[in-house]
């Protein structure tokens, strides 16, 4: 009976400290691809960093809007605070773009539109390379 | 800073080439398998942007 007790297995077994994974994901944040260089994946990390800044430089190269947090009705809060994170999401990239002045308005047309989308989605790939250094940190992944 | 003008068709080739990259690598534990399920993704977002616009084409008449 005592057998039993001892083999349930507690939430708690599961997770790792924060000291595990912590870097990782703040390097992957901070640099692209960073979180794997960190774990000796650099070839992973190389294709991620290359990926997330070209769509970052293409995105500006195509005069995409950075979106800041502006409030408004409910719909352009929500446009402008999720896309402010996503921007904020691709580290580095945006601190120097912002750093250097890069500031395009919100103009109409299609390729302005598209680099506004790359943008986004830089910070959005950016993103999952950070879950994916997670899961390499606490070993779920190799 | 150069300025770049690239058609609806070289933007998506873009998008999907890099978004297709980051999917394989996170999304899979070994290398063949992120390879397959980066050129799944990427022949997906190519099939969707032809797909697509198709339909506008013909909707549009």
């Amino acid at each position: 009976m005592a057998a039993q007790t001892t083999t349930a297995a507690s939430p708690q077994e599961g997770s790792k400290p924060a000291s595990t994974w912590i870097l990782p994901v703040l390097a992957a944040w901070v640099v692209p691809g960073g979180g794997h260089f960190l774990q000796k994946k650099t070839g992973r990390g190389a294709l991620i960093l290359a990926s997330v800044g070209l769509m970052f430089f293409f995105g500006m190269f195509m005069r995409g809007m950075m979106f800041t947090p502006d409030k408004g009705d409910i719909l352009t809060t929500l446009i402008n605070y999720g896309g402010f994170i996503c921007d904020i999401a691709s580290g580095a990239f945006y601190f120097a773009a912002a750093m250097f002045g890069y500031a395009a308005p919100d103009m109409p047309g299609a390729v302005h539109d598209y680099g506004t989308k790359f943008l986004v989605t830089a910070g959005l790939l950016n993103i999952l390379a950070m879950v994916d250094a997670y899961e390499i940190a606490i070993g779920k992944k190799d | 800073m150069p300025k770049i003008n690239l058609s609806h068709f070289e933007a998506a080739f873009l998008f999907a080439l890099f978004t297709s990259v980051v999917m394989g690598i996170t999304s899979k534990k070994t290398d063949k398998e992120r390879l397959n399920y980066g050129a799944y993704c990427f022949a997906c977002f190519l099939f969707a942007l032809f797909a697509i616009g198709w339909i506008m084409k013909l909707g549009h008449g």
